[in-house]
This record gives structure tokens, C-alpha cells and sequence, in this order.
């Protein structure tokens, strides 16, 4: 994998280990193989807020896979990211229905605001830029959606006021 | 309420609730919209409004309903009101102070003067299988479902129908897949149904991948139960007695539905050992996608499933013969699955007599873009295009002509106003170019520039193939770039052919659903609208002009029989000229030109 390994943020990473182990062994014993492994990995996410190799290597070792395994999963979905996110993630969406109707220049404000390429993070850890395509929220179009907050019709000047609840 | 353990126990549950409900035949009903969209739209502190007033005016004989979304986007938050023997009216755009006023008014004197009130004409063309309960039940309550006559049809099947006899129903009543392949749902199941290896899996398609349609999202959200009912008859038929529902992380309102759905009907007795002493047991759980637009597709779904990448693999053999870990799998959309119920209720004649001959039933659509009425509607197959966006969508929104629409997402094609007199059915949209896809339907208003909508959904098909075959990695790429070069101004008049050539190989050749179609946005507008590319393509041609000169030119002619257009006038053996109003600048005659008499500025 060419992405940098990055150690996870300083929080505590062993509670977060811990509760992984604790996830992992919810499952009975005969399942704790590759047919978990999806699930595994969305709790894993969600713990440590990205996919660092050190992470990938423990699931792997959970499971019974290799790291290599692990990976070919990890890198396949969108979902997962094994970069370090900011606390706030700045979803646009960039789905038809939102693109018809301006998706575009709203994305090109964001990255103007922001100071980042899409899939990036700023300095500050404070915003990650990233896309998804529709969020079945086509009749709010364009749509962006801030950690679990919708945002509809947005525009470019509403932006700045937008972002500012976000600190 | 108690675990049912008796198939009689369920009748007496529902026949209680409704009594409940008609005893207050005075009770009037208030349903606030709130699924995804109208929680977005403010539909929370509505319903707080509504419930503090209601509180504070002591008003008995009101039912206050978290429901699902009844489909008008466009004017959400959305409150329904039901008073005792009136018909629904609709309300939208409402605001808190509205809301508390609605109370008001309600306890007074029954009159709904909104600023909005929207009237019959976004339903009467309109007909409502699967969304027959969207809006008017409470989601996350299964009385609710009961008492609608909710896992009736289940019971029937398992105390008088052979799984045969449902096969034979759902086959007769025609269902075909409304997950955009359009395949016959009873004959699938007949195949799984007719399938050695056991165990037999049922996996409810909820990826919904298409950008741009929120169909799937709406009946997981808005009636949940009759998803799970229609799996467990689907396990009845087929012989499976476990199921997963796929569902999209994007979804998690759905995802938090769903599980509250399932976990009901398991402490109810209508998901898991012996349903009602039936001796039949069916359970099930929800797989969470992780973001990949191919999972749709029923074999890499599978994969992914298992904890694979999810990557596609040859058809046949067919999930219904081997699936999820090599064992029979029936793989139904949401939709599809919320059609069941209905037809199971009323009958294949009933579902017959609804749509046309080849496509019975209805469709139903995600009405998004430029258009005035945004949102979900249900209509009969064999409505024209025309019908849906003009009557019920009721037009673009700038109220200029729309210019297309596209159906079917990025496996689609778009539509020109021309053709709007098509009836919607399977056939007549493939006719077209495009397909029936999954049902969304997005508007293209007078000024979308249709080379850009087919970048567009290039550009996605290009991020979202998965890479395992050749035609699909690498042609789509080279079409993206050829197509990028049109729009940044650098294409060539041959370009096109090349879409068009190149678009055809990967149809041929690509190895899953995604490639063979991933051509159908740029093919189809190539085909309706041409002048388009070709407008972009010399807009973008700096001026280079190519002009004669009469001293060098010896008159052989092999530059007018090279001209496509042609533009170049003169007889034999006397100098030519180029009529440059007419030039398309396509260097075609300079290429040609043995003797240097044509120049390039
Ligand atoms: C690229 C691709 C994406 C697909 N996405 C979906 C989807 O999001 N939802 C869906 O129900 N079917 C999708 N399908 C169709 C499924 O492969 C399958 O045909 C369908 O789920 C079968 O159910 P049905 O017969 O009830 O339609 C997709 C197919 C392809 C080729
Ligand atoms: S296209 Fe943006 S929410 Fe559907």
C-alpha cells in the first residue's frame, strides 16, 4: 500500500482495542472469519476514526486473515479510509439530482473555504472534505451533509455560515 | 402485546386493533412526514409543536403519528390530517407556528386554510402498491402493520397455500424486477425454489445504488414490515430459512428502521422458530454496505456479503443456483419485495389489471432535477413520460420545456422531449436507449448541457468500476478521456465516432451489468443529441481556419471528395475555394492536399 502508516491519534488506542476484541467476540466463535470481516472493520472505523495498518493487521490477526486479505477489503470501499479524518466531515454530495442542480460550484466553494482537495483534511484536523454519491435526499437538493446533519439546498454563500456551528 | 404463537392469535390481534381504532370513530389522525428528507426539511420540531399543543389544549381523540414520507419533497415538512370519515388532506411547508395553529383549528372548527394545502392532483394519477402505507402508519410500530391486515398474507400462505401456490401467484400476476433487470420474480423463485443445495439463502437488495433515487430508501423507512413479510414468504416459497436485507450505510435512518422492525416481529412471533406453530422458521439480518456502487449488482452483493471485495463474477450460474457460499440465493429489490404482499392479498388478476400487458403493476419513480414537483410517485406502467412529468410533476421549474430526462441512472440513457409520448414499460424505454433502471427519473431543464450529464455519469462509472475485467477499466477510462477532451474544448469531429465504436466493444465485452451498460448515458445522447458534441466540439476549435491559395491549388479535387460537409466549391483543374461560413474546421480537405495549397491559421 503506498499511503503513508500512520499511528492512530493519541487518544486512548487501547480502549479502542479493547472494545474491538469485545466486538469481535459478540460474534460466535464459527463466524470470527472473513464473513465478519465488513462489520469489523465499520466498528474498527468507527472507534479509531480511520484505518491504520496497525489496526488492519490486528483485525487480520483476529480473523484468522492475512494482512493482505484485509487490505484488498479495506482499500475496495469508499467507506473506509486509512488516512486520519478531521472531527468534522464534510460530506457533498455529488450525486445527479444534486449535480443538476449545482453540486458543482457548491464543491468548488468548499474546497475555496477550506483550502482542500476532496479526500483531504485541513491543517487544524478540524474539517475532511469528502463526496458521496446521493444521499436519497435528491428533493433537498444540493445536498451536504456535516458529520449526521443534513444540510439542504445549499449554496455557495450559505456555506461560510454553515461551517462556522462546526469548530 | 404478547409472543403469537397460534395463527388465531394474530386475526384476534388485528380484529382488537381495529376495533381500538374505530372506537374512537371520533379520532382523528395527524401523520408528520418524517423520513430522511423531511427530518431534513425541519419535520422534528414540528411534531414537537403539534405535540406540545396538543398537550396543552388537553385534546383527547388525536392521534399524533411519526410517519413515513408520503412523496412530496417540494413541499416538506408535510402533515397529513385525517379528521373522523373526511379524506386525508395534505398540508405542506409547515412551520412550527403552523402547526400549533393546525391544533387550534382543529379543535375549532375543522377548516384547513393553508398557504399550502396540497390538493388531489399530485395523487389522483397515482396509484399506490408499494407505497400503498408510506405516510400513513407509524414505521417503527408493528401494531400499526397489524392492524392494516399486516402478516396476514404470511399467515395464509402457511396455513392454506403451498409454497407452489405462491410461486404459481406472483408468476401469474406477472412481477418483474424492479431492480432494473426486469426479470421475471416468480420464475426466479420457481428456479430457486427448484435448486439442490440447501440451505437456501433470501438477500433483499437495498443498495440502491443509483445516484439520484431514494425509492428503496422510502418503503424501508416508511413500512419496513412489509419488506420482511414478503422475505419470509419468499423463504416459504423457495425453502429458505434465512435472509439478509443489504442495505446502503448511507441510509442510516433506514438501518435504525429496519432493525427496529425486525427485532418487533421477532418478539411478536413473526420472524423466527415455528411462526405462528406453522412449523416454518425464518429469521434474518441486516448487512451494511461500505460504499461501492457495484454491490448492486447480485453477484458482487454476494461477494460482499461474505466479506469479500465486491466483485462481480460471469452469469450463469445464477444466484438462485449458486449464491452466498455457493448455496441457492434469491436476490429481490425493495421494491419488488413491497409488491409482494399486495398481490399475495388481492390476487394476480388484481395486479394484472394495473399496467400493461408485459409490465403489470406499477413504477415507481424518483422525480428529481429540474423539475417543480420534486419527489417519490407511483404510477401504472404504461403512463407516458409526458403524463408523469407535466400532470404529476407538474413541469420544469423555470416553466420552460424540459429538454430530457434520464432513466435508469448511470446504467441509462436520456430521453428527448420528442419521445415524452413513450408509455413507461420495460421494453419501450430499452427502445429508447435507455432502461427502466431502478426508477430514478431526473430532469434535464432547457439549459443542461447533455454533454456534460454524459461526463458526469462517466466520470462516476469510471470511479466506481471495480476493475476485474478489461473492457470496463480501460474502456470507460479511454471514453471519459475522449469524452473530457470534448468538454474542455479539445475534441475532434472523428471523436465521435470513437465514442460510438468504443461504447459498443465495452457493451460487448464487459463482464457484469456496471460495463454493459456504463456506455448508455454518452450512446444515448450521441444519439438524441448530437448537434451538442459536435456545438462543444467546434466552440472549443480555436478559429483555425483553412483557406486555399489559388496559386498552388492545381484543381485535382481530392479535397472536395475528402470534405464531409461539403464546403468546398470549384470545378476541375481551376483553383477551389472553401465556403468558410459553412467550414466545420475538420482539417479533413489540409490532411488531403498533395500540393501544400492548403493552409492552416
Ligand atoms: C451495476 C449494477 C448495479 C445494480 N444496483 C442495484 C441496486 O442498487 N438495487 C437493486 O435492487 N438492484 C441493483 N442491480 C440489479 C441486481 O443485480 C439484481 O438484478 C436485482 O437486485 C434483482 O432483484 P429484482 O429481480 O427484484 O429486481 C444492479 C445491477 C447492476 C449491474
Ligand atoms: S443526488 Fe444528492 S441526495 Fe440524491
Amino acid at each position: 500500500m503506498a499511503e503513508a502508516c500512520l499511528p492512530p491519534p493519541a487518544a486512548d488506542t487501547a480502549a479502542f482495542y479493547r472494545e474491538l476484541d469485545a466486538y469481535i467476540a459478540h460474534f460466535a466463535a464459527e463466524l470470527r472469519t472473513r464473513t465478519v470481516l465488513i462489520p469489523v472493520l465499520q466498528k474498527a472505523q468507527e472507534l479509531f476514526g480511520y484505518l491504520p495498518q496497525e489496526v488492519q493487521r490486528h483485525v487480520a490477526g483476529a480473523l484468522g486473515l492475512t494482512p493482505g486479505e484485509v487490505g484488498g477489503v479495506v482499500t475496495f470501499y469508499h467507506y473506509f479510509s486509512t488516512q486520519p479524518r478531521g472531527r468534522h466531515t464534510v460530506n457533498i454530495c455529488l450525486g445527479t439530482a444534486c449535480y443538476v442542480r449545482g453540486a458543482k460550484k457548491v464543491l468548488e466553494a468548499l474546497r475555496q473555504e477550506l483550502n482542500i482537495e476532496l479526500g483531504g483534511t485541513t491543517a487544524d484536523l478540524r474539517f475532511s472534505l469528502c463526496s458521496q454519491r446521493c444521499f436519497g435526499a435528491c428533493g433537498l437538493a444540493p445536498v451536504v451533509m456535516i458529520d449526521k446533519d443534513v444540510h439542504s439546498r445549499v449554496s455557495p454563500k450559505k456555506l461560510a455560515g454553515i461551517l462556522e456551528k462546526y469548530t | 402485546m404478547n409472543k403469537l404463537v397460534k395463527r388465531e392469535e394474530l386475526g384476534a390481534l388485528a380484529v382488537t386493533l381495529q376495533a381500538e381504532a374505530a372506537k374512537g370513530a371520533g379520532v382523528a389522525r395527524i401523520f408528520v412526514g418524517m423520513s430522511t428528507c423531511g427530518i431534513a426539511s425541519g419535520a422534528e420540531p414540528v411534531y414537537a409543536a403539534i405535540a406540545a399543543a396538543l398537550a396543552e389544549h388537553k385534546v383527547q381523540n388525536v392521534e399524533l403519528v411519526k410517519a413515513g414520507c408520503v412523496g412530496l419533497c417540494y413541499v416538506e415538512p408535510t402533515v397529513d390530517i385525517q379528521l373522523p370519515g373526511k379524506p386525508v388532506v395534505t398540508l405542506g411547508n409547515v412551520t412550527p407556528e403552523r402547526g400549533r395553529q393546525l391544533v387550534t383549528e382543529m379543535i375549532g372548527n375543522g377548516q384547513f386554510e393553508s398557504p399550502f394545502s396540497v390538493n388531489d392532483a399530485a395523487f389522483k394519477k397515482q396509484v399506490r402498491i408499494a407505497l400503498r402505507h408510506c405516510g400513513r402508519l407509524d414505521p417503527e410500530r408493528i401494531a400499526d402493520y397489524v392492524r392494516e391486515g399486516g402478516y396476514q398474507s404470511l399467515a395464509k400462505a402457511l396455513f392454506e397455500l403451498k409454497p407452489e401456490d405462491v410461486i404459481k401467484t406472483i408468476k401469474d400476476a406477472g412481477l418483474r424486477g424492479r431492480g432494473g433487470g426486469g426479470f421475471l420474480t416468480g420464475l426466479k423463485w420457481e428456479l430457486a425454489r427448484n435448486a439442490k443445495a440447501a440451505p437456501k439463502y433470501i438477500v433483499c437488495n437495498a443498495d440502491e445504488g443509483d445516484p439520484g433515487a431514494f425509492m428503496d430508501r422510502s418503503v424501508l423507512e416508511g413500512d419496513p414490515h412489509c419488506v420482511l413479510e414478503a422475505m419470509a414468504l419468499a423463504g416459504y416459497a423457495v425453502g429458505a430459512r434465512y435472509g439478509f436485507i443489504y442495505c446502503r450505510a448511507e441510509y442510516p435512518l433506514a438501518v435504525k428502521r429496519l432493525e427496529i422492525a425486525i427485532g418487533q416481529a421477532r418478539e411478536l412471533g413473526l420472524l423466527g422458530e415455528n411462526i405462528l406453530g406453522s412449523g416454518f422458521s425464518f429469521d434474518m439480518q441486516i448487512k451494511l454496505g461500505a460504499g461501492a456502487f457495484v454491490c448492486g449488482e447480485e453477484t458482487a452483493l454476494i461477494h460482499s456479503i461474505e466479506g469479500k471485495r465486491g466483485e462481480p463474477t460471469v452469469k450463469p450460474p445464477f444466484p438462485a443456483e449458486s449464491g452466498l457460499w455457493g448455496k441457492s440465493t434469491t436476490v429481490n429489490n425493495v421494491e419488488t419485495l413491497a409488491c409482494v404482499v399486495p398481490i399475495l392479498e388481492k390476487g394476480s388478476a388484481w395486479f394484472r389489471s394495473i399496467g400493461t400487458e408485459k409490465s403489470p403493476g406499477t413504477k415507481v419513480f424518483a422525480l428529481a432535477g429540474d423539475i417543480k414537483n420534486v419527489g417519490l410517485v407511483e404510477v401504472p406502467m404504461g403512463m407516458t413520460i409526458h403524463e408523469v412529468l407535466e400532470e404529476i410533476g407538474g413541469g420544469s421549474r423555470d416553466g420552460k420545456p424540459i429538454k430530457a430526462v434520464q432513466t435508469g441512472g448511470p446504467s441509462g440513457g436520456c430521453i428527448p422531449q420528442s419521445k415524452f409520448d413513450t408509455p413507461i414499460e420495460y421494453e419501450s424505454l430499452t427502445a429508447l436507449g435507455s432502461i427502466m433502471g431502478s426508477g430514478g427519473l431526473i430532469v434535464m431543464g432547457s439549459n443542461t448541457s447533455m454533454v456534460n450529464i454524459a461526463h458526469f455519469y462517466l466520470e462516476f462509472t469510471c470511479d466506481e468500476s471495480c476493475g476485474k475485467c478489461t473492457p470496463c477499466r480501460i474502456g470507460n477510462r479511454r471514453l471519459f478521456e475522449i469524452l473530457d477532451r470534448i468538454v474542455k474544448g479539445q475534441g475532434k469531429m472523428e471523436d465521435l465516432l470513437k465514442l460510438e465504436e468504443l461504447g459498443a466493444v465495452i457493451k460487448d465485452t464487459a463482464l457484469c451489468g456496471l460495463g454493459q451498460t456504463s456506455p448508455n448515458p454518452v450512446l444515448s445522447t450521441l444519439r438524441w443529441f448530437r448537434s451538442e458534441y459536435e456545438d462543444a466540439i467546434k466552440r472549443g476549435q480555436k478559429p483555425v481556419t483553412y483557406s486555399i491559395l489559388a496559386e498552388k491549388c492545381v484543381g485535382c479535387r481530392a479535397c472536395v471528395k475528402a470534405c464531409p460537409v461539403p464546403c468546398i466549391d470549384g470545378t476541375a483543374k481551376k483553383p477551389h475555394v472553401i465556403r468558410q461560413e459553412e467550414c466545420i474546421h475538420c482539417g479533413a480537405c489540409f490532411a488531403k492536399c498533395k500540393f501544400a495549397a492548403i493552409v492552416k491559421e
